[in-house]
């Protein structure tokens, strides 16, 4: 299975090719709903968002709460369509991956060519497998938002299918 | 007259969500290893061999099958022997309350749709009360995941629109999910009834044993050609294409008006944790 290193060289992002089977390891920022109304809140108001978009990873996850001693609990991906209009403001600054499941609208796959991004999905209900990729999660911003705050993980073969590719790709076309 | 102790009540529902949260039920892990079995397309069957390793892991390691741990639904049938001195609802949201927290599970309720405040422990639930004879209470207890249930449509058609018309409708309901609601499903129908009993029948349906058919004959026919029908669109596991989209339908169905024909379509995705409990009244 091939591997991805995040955050990703555009070299590497380029290359992902719909319906491959990926494994990643690296940095990834958790972000759903909430956050992502509050980050593009922040954008529109010209302020510093907490966390960086280029090269970076967004995994659509609102985890269960860590058990002692454990990073994270079940974490698999949230459905993607949900953040398409915010996904439009994030991808304009600069974010060009982007996990969740399921599809999403046409505005955002025109967005996501014209911006030669890519989206990932997860396999939805395997979140205790999920949870095992997971080495370390650190709160970076909005715990008031709790499950859906803003945590950067660091994982080790994290698995993804390359759902939307740069080049116009869409595994859910039949 | 009969009673249940408060404690009780309490103790029983905590159980059932830290139960349904991890242990998968021993039908659906059956039903869907059935369907790896059958399935040929490779991605789809990589997809519900994760599924199938997931419930084991989760088992095993007590971890929750899935970080959605659900809006808590409980159907309380209640017997007509009983008394109840105490809120039986406030008693459900206390082991709900207890069982989230205990559990290590997700907080997915806020307080207000609009103002989407977090209540922090997982109440309300969704409570249903239906009276029956005896001295029981029968709870029946699932954490519904928003996946699947942001998916799931309600349409009055008229009765000109006939078997047909309902068919398509949930078929159009399978496809303008697509991978969203995490297939393989479960698929809840609801035929008759007005507007909102409509809907109680399709959560009714999903609530039903996996391997159970309908009695009513009109119904079990239903049941058996959308089965077919579902399974024909392709969607496949979470959307990436296959046979396997359904593990089940379940169509329940009711009286109408003579000027309606409702049909409520609610998903239950792979994911589809339940547990029961029965406890008996005593006396005092
Ligand atoms: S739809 Fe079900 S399996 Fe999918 S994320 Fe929601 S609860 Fe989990």
């Amino acid at each position: 299975m091939k591997r991805l290193l995040a955050p990703v060289s555009e070299t590497d992002r380029l290359a992902l090719r719909v319906g491959e089977e990926i494994l990643i390891s690296g940095i990834l920022y958790t972000g759903r709903d909430q956050a992502h109304r509050l980050l593009v809140e922040m954008i529109q108001k010209h302020q510093q968002p907490p966390i960086p978009f280029a090269g970076q990873i967004i995994y659509y996850v609102g985890p269960t709460p860590a058990k002692p001693h454990q990073p994270i609990g079940a974490c698999g991906p949230t459905s993607g369509y949900r953040m398409d209009p915010f996904s439009l403001v994030l991808m304009e600054k600069g974010l060009k991956i982007m996990i969740g499941k399921g599809e999403r609208s046409d505005a955002f796959k025109t967005e996501l060519m014209r911006q030669q991004a890519v989206y990932l999905i997860g396999i939805g209900g395997i979140g205790a497998l999920m949870a095992k990729t997971v080495k370390k999660a650190s709160l970076i911003a909005f715990p008031e938002l709790e499950s859906e705050a803003i945590f950067k993980l660091e994982v080790e073969d994290f698995p993804a299918i390359v759902a939307y590719d740069a080049a116009g790709g869409d595994i859910f076309k039949r | 007259m009969k009673y249940i102790e408060k404690n009780k009540v309490i103790g029983a529902v905590r159980e059932m969500v830290l139960d349904s949260a991890v242990n998968l039920e021993k039908t659906v892990c059956d039903y869907l290893k059935a369907a790896f079995r059958t399935e040929t397309e490779p991605l789809a069957k990589n997809v519900l061999d994760q599924i199938i390793e997931n419930q084991d892991l989760a088992r095993k390691e007590q971890i929750p099958l899935c970080q959605d741990t659900g809006i808590a639904v409980c159907f309380a049938e209640v017997g007509n022997q009983l008394h109840f001195d105490y809120d039986l609802e406030a008693a459900i949201n206390e082991g709900v309350r207890q069982g989230y927290k205990e559990g290590y599970l997700r907080k997915s309720i806020v307080g207000h749709p609009l103002i989407r405040i977090n209540t922090l422990d997982n109440t309300p639930a969704i409570f249903h009360l239906k009276l029956i004879a005896g001295d029981e209470l029968r709870l029946h207890f699932a954490p519904k995941g928003g996946g699947s249930e942001n998916m799931s449509r309600l349409a009055m058609l008229t009765p000109g629109d006939g078997k047909e018309g309902v068919k398509r409708f949930v078929r159009e309901t399978i496809v303008l999910g697509g991978g969203k609601p995490c297939p393989p499903l479960i698929v809840g129908v609801g035929i008759g009834g007005n507007f909102e009993k409509c809907a109680l029948l399709a959560k009714e349906a999903i609530f039903r044993p996996l391997g159970d058919e309908a009695e009513n004959p009109e119904d079990l026919a239903l049941e058996r050609e959308l089965f077919q029908e579902i399974n024909a669109l392709g969607v496949g596991p979470m959307g990436l294409g296959g046979k396997t989209t359904c593990l089940a339908v379940k169509v329940n169905s009711f009286a109408c008006h003579i000027a309606s024909l409702p049909v409520a379509v609610n998903l239950q995705c792979h994911s589809a944790r339940k547990a029961h409990a029965v406890l008996r009244g005593e006396d005092r």
